[in-house]
């Protein structure tokens, strides 16, 4: 058995482990395997709990190991960082629960927020540097750390409820559509739920990063004076978040960079 | 061939979470501390600045766990763009990982997986560290992990893989006096063997963890204290060795900061003594 056989066989025991590919190893390695398999289960197991302890809290934690190990299963790691490790739990907890949504929704909160506490920094925009704009060039330049996603139910109620050891409410439905967005402003990571305009705004956004753009979209579905009026306050409001992380017009004067 | 890593000879501690209030608020009395690199190869926020500040008091050791240096795949060209970002933003005293595989066929086990040490492993992880050593323009640091599983087929003892490792590429080694004690009591070979057999001028750290008692097995678990064994252990290594970084590791069940520090004063005591005995 050569390296690569070795390691392919290791990997074999330890995704879908059987007595006759731990019997490659000689009878006196059936004890040390057992330790490795479940040092990688355990690890696993770890990673979820540490990425989703409010997924955790609202399920349970039996009927959260058993969506752990569910996802094990299907999911063998393959990411250099552990952190990595959990990134479509949401799917797996769909496919497991699929009439909760809000589960599904909950869990990309918790995914997301992790993420956005690592993600590049930025630096403060402050509002001088609207003066003197070219607004008919100017880029808005998000956040890296924005993550987005349609909101259908109130799972930013029941992630806010469990964090903050409050009574969890209900899960429910939206009566409207609209968006999460997570961010980050200094070190800490920001939720909000916002109106499908706005959520529509931002979406465009990353597409388009042109503030003529924002303001057409906007007057397309507001009018023209709402329209208008809108694009500027959400500008404000997305600096003072710290979501717009810089305005380009392609002068040296506008860009932080 | 690298420069040669840097001699060292104070003691520190595994900086972990619990305790970033403690380094940042106040004077923790370490000569250095070691933090996990991986922890800290993100893009962004608190950790990277966390790190930054301690470093600005303290020299830093980045301790790898996801190099798998004993990959019969190679190395990840990503992992180690990432790991010389940071070790370009951090210049460190070390730069280390373990003589360990984890990744095969895009599967990643994120465990430290035993390497046979045979002479084709020897001559693929020697391989793979000239390619690491050149991606970050240092010579690295391997330590000996703690196996559970030893292979039929080795054609010669760990501590002989581990020296004719570093006379061929130039890496420094990490003694783990932990993992020696755990893989010995393992495997059943003498640990003073295994001391007497690592060239000691390749010695650069060693780290003291605890372990815990299964049945039939030791497990490295980092999560007690250093027992009396290791201890003892570490003695006979200073002796052997001379003066040379130390450090306690502890991952989890993690007490208060002075149970650590008591223990990286015990490592000094131990050191010391060892000291005068190889004086006299």
């Amino acid at each position: 058995m050569n390296l690569a056989e070795l390691q392919r066989n290791f990997r074999s025991w330890l995704v879908a482990p059987d007595d006759a590919i731990a019997g490659v190893f000689g009878a006196h390695a059936a004890q040390g395997l057992l330790v490795y398999q479940n040092n990688y289960r355990a690890q696993l197991i770890g990673c979820l709990e540490v990425s989703y302890p409010q997924v955790r809290r609202w399920l349970g934690d039996d009927a959260f190991r058993e969506a752990a190990i569910s996802h094990i299963v299907g999911h063998p790691p393959h990411a250099w960082t552990l952190d990595h490790y959990g990134s479509d739990f949401a799917d797996t907890l769909l496919s497991l629960y699929p009439r909760n949504p809000d589960l599904r929704e909950l869990a990309w909160i918790e995914w997301s927020l992790s993420e956005a506490f690592v993600a590049a920094d930025t630096r403060a925009l402050s509002r001088d540097v609207l003066a003197g704009v070219d607004w008919d060039r100017a880029c808005l330049r998000l956040t890296p750390s924005l993550r987005l996603l349609p909101a259908t139910t109130n799972a930013d109620q029941i992630w806010f409820a469990l964090d903050n050891d409050m009574t969890v409410p209900q899960g429910a439905m939206l009566d409207a559509p609209g968006g999460f967005a997570v961010w980050r402003k200094g070190f800490h990571s920001q939720l909000d739920r916002v109106d499908a305009t706005t959520f529509d705004a931002l979406c465009s956004l990353r597409d388009d990063a042109t503030f003529a753009s924002l303001c057409d979209r906007l007057v397309d579905r507001l009018g023209e004076d709402e329209g208008v009026r809108r694009a500027g306050m959400l500008l404000a409001q997305w600096m003072d978040a710290g979501i717009v992380a810089d305005i380009d017009d392609g002068s040296d004067e506008t860009s932080m960079d | 061939m690298h420069t040669p890593p840097p001699t060292f000879s104070g003691f520190g501690l595994g900086l972990r979470k619990e305790h970033y209030r403690d380094f940042l608020d106040t004077d923790v009395p370490v000569d250095f501390v070691e933090v996990i690199s991986e922890n800290f190869m993100v893009d962004g926020g608190q950790p990277r600045d966390i790190l930054r500040r301690v470093r600005e008091k303290h020299p830093v050791a980045l301790h790898g766990v996801s190099m798998s240096i004993g990959s019969s795949d190679g190395l990840d060209l990503h992992y180690l763009a990432r790991l010389r970002s940071l070790v370009d933003d951090v210049q460190p005293l070390f730069v280390s990982d373990h003589l360990s595989w984890s990744r095969v066929a895009g599967f990643n086990s994120h465990d430290l997986l035993p390497v046979p040490y045979t002479d084709e492993a020897l001559d693929l992880v020697c391989r793979n560290i000239d390619m690491a050593q050149d991606a970050l323009g240092r010579a690295m640091l391997f330590e000996n992990p703690s196996s559970y599983v030893a292979f039929d087929d080795a054609s010669m003892s760990e501590w002989a893989f581990l020296a004719e490792m570093s006379r061929r590429t130039g890496c420094g080694l990490l003694l783990d006096v932990n993992n020696v004690y755990v893989s010995a009591c393992n495997h059943g070979f003498d640990p003073h063997a295994f001391l007497r057999g690592i060239p000691a001028d390749r010695v650069r750290q060693v780290h003291l963890a605890g372990h815990s008692v299964g049945p039939g097995i030791l497990i490295d678990t980092h999560d007690q204290p250093v027992c009396d064994d290791v201890w003892s252990l570490y003695g006979t290594a200073m002796s052997l060795l001379g003066p040379v970084a130390t450090m306690i590791e502890r991952d989890d069940d993690m007490p208060p900061l002075a149970e650590l520090m008591a223990e990286v004063d015990m490592a000094r005591d131990i050191a010391t003594v060892s000291a005068r005995r190889e004086v006299a």
